[in-house]
């Protein structure tokens, strides 16, 4: 190998590892997020209007302005 | 030059319960429970309020004039808004404000002003249904109320210019500021049946230009009461617009808005892209479509999406910022602020919705509802999805969906509990909430732009305030806090 090469390979093996970690935020950041939305959806189970069909029939404004 | 954008936005908010579900009622309880805790009870002096001013100068037959409905609870706070029951609805109404960080201060004490009213409503009056109050723009059922933003605007520039570069930017700011909205409720989109929306409002809209808000509404609004001097001002009432949970879209909302006002009066109206050709189909089109690439043909040959027409504004207005411009608006780290959430929030949505549901309303629902649809595997039609979508807005916080969505805040609760006290210093609703708060007793009315004193001795006395820069703390704190009674004030202002 010539330095030539190994100067190549190194780079590409950096930019490799520097995709792998990228991959590795990325996929720590969506797991993060997706608890966020399973606790957020365990609240909503919780506050949400209990009998919603009435709840939405009953929401009945006058327009305005 | 560009004149100082002061601003303010009005909320009607939706509301249930209260005596055998009379909203006009209910509307009024809340008023008056609020007026009597505080012991304020300053009427609003409807003298000098026009609303069927025709910017335009050529009432058209279309057009009525919106009523007024003076018998109807009232009341002026210390923080110089003015809290009342517009049609069947509670209405806040923020002091003017002189930035769009200090409106939407004032816009979010708004709500706590409301939560406080249901509050002191529902302890006192226990054997009729709870009154609860929600901070969004329609039923679902095809009846729409409003969020109505107020911009200072120079006398000098033509309505029409005003209409040719403000239009665009009102109906394509949806892609970023819209509120979210499940389905459909008028008849333009039976054939379509949207499954979603990006704002509640836009389906609403049927004209381009104006004096109506209730019926045939209008993309820009022609209403021209300046409440102020009508020979150097104007106040544009912009009436398309979603009330947003998200404290940054509210803040995106105002600052946009008003640093597009301020090019126009600086760089003129031919910066300004192109109006699309059928502006009122171009803000349903824009509403429904979720791919946010969807051109309609403009003017100039060109097709844009809202998304195109967002991108070319913000462009303009970042250049006219980095040019040096831009101090009627705020300060150089507040536009800063400005332009980087507007900016990101554009490419949020467009490359990464669940970057910005942090931020965009429309983006935050979405999520709640597609979550929520598939951890119960739901049909569309559910009216659980529904309900998510009118709970995202409750103001309670024990049930506020948009609340527990993660959104990003810019004030402390802090400066929200001050604000629901204290008016803004640069403005005349310094003046204003000064006055209510040292000498209620002596104020008999007041409205934006006058105050009118009782000293109980000869007529009474109103003092103008035609100019919304003055009556500030610079101008007026130290005199206000030498003068113990009403009396002492008008005579310091030389009004006795």
């Amino acid at each position: 190998m010539t330095e030539q090469e190994h100067i190549q390979k190194t780079s590409t093996e950096k930019a490799d590892e520097a995709s792998s970690i990228e991959l590795v935020a990325n996929a720590a950041k969506n797991e993060q997020l997706k608890n966020d939305l399973d606790n957020l959806l365990d609240e909503i189970d919780e506050v949400l209007e209990d009998n919603a069909e009435e709840f939405v029939r009953n929401y009945v404004q006058k327009g305005g302005e | 030059m560009a004149i100082a954008k002061v601003l303010g936005i009005e909320t009607e908010y939706g509301i249930t319960g209260g005596p055998d579900g009379d909203p006009i009622t209910a509307s009024s309880i809340l008023v008056n429970a609020f007026a009597r805790n505080g012991e304020i009870n300053v009427n609003w002096d409807f003298g000098d309020e026009s609303p069927a001013n025709d910017a335009r100068h050529m009432p058209l037959l279309t057009s009525v004039a919106p009523m007024i409905e003076s018998h109807l609870a009232n009341t002026v706070l210390t923080n110089g808004a003015r809290f009342y029951v517009d049609h069947a609805h509670p209405e806040y109404s923020s002091p003017e404000c002189r930035t769009p960080l200090s409106g939407l201060l004032y816009d979010r004490a708004g709500e706590d002003v409301l939560l406080h009213a249901v509050r002191l409503a529902n302890a006192s009056s226990l054997d009729s249904p709870p009154i609860t109050v929600y901070k969004n723009n329609s039923d679902g059922k095809g009846n729409s109320y409003g969020t109505h933003e107020n911009y200072l605007v120079k006398r000098e520039i033509p309505f029409p210019e005003i209409v040719r570069a403000i239009a665009p930017h009102l109906l394509s700011r949806q892609v970023i500021l819209g509120a979210g909205k499940v389905g459909y409720e008028t008849e333009y989109f039976d054939d379509l049946s949207p499954r979603f929306q990006l704002a509640q409002r836009s389906e609403f809209f049927e004209e381009l230009v104006g004096l109506e808000t209730t019926l045939k509404r209008p993309i820009v609004n022609t209403r021209d009461e300046p409440h102020g001097d009508p020979e150097r001002f104007r106040r544009l009432h912009v009436i398309i617009g979603d009330a947003n949970m998200s404290e940054v879209a509210t803040f995106v909302k105002l600052g946009s808005t008003a640093l597009l006002l301020a090019v126009l009066e600086d760089r003129g109206v031919e910066v300004f892209p192109a109006m699309p050709k059928t502006p009122v189909r171009a803000v349903r089109a824009f509403g429904t479509d979720l791919t946010l690439r969807q051109g309609q043909e403009s003017v100039d040959g060109r097709s844009r999406s809202a998304w195109d027409y967002q991108d070319e504004l913000w462009t303009l207005a970042h250049r006219y910022v980095a040019g040096g411009d831009g101090a009627a608006v705020a300060t150089e780290a507040e536009l800063q602020l400005l332009l980087t959430q507007w900016r990101e929030m554009l490419d949020g949505v467009r490359d990464n919705p669940e970057s910005v549901a942090d931020r965009v309303d429309w983006v935050a629902k979405l999520r709640l509802l597609n979550g929520f649809q598939n951890r119960h595997g739901l049909q569309e039609d559910d009216p659980r999805l529904r309900a998510i979508d009118i709970q995202y807005h409750d103001i309670r916080p024990d049930k506020s969906l948009a609340r527990r969505a993660g959104l990003r805040t810019l004030l402390t609760p802090e400066a929200i509990g001050e604000a629901f006290h204290k008016p803004p210093t640069d403005t005349r609703a310094y003046f204003r909430g000064r006055c209510i708060d040292k000498y209620p007793k002596e104020i008999v009315a007041a409205n934006w732009d006058s105050i009118i004193f009782d000293l109980g001795i000869d007529p009474l006395h109103r003092v103008p305030m035609m100019d919304p820069l003055k009556g500030t703390a610079e101008l007026l704190g130290d005199l206000l806090d030498n003068a113990a009674t009403a009396e002492e004030l008008l005579r310091a202002l030389g009004t006795l």
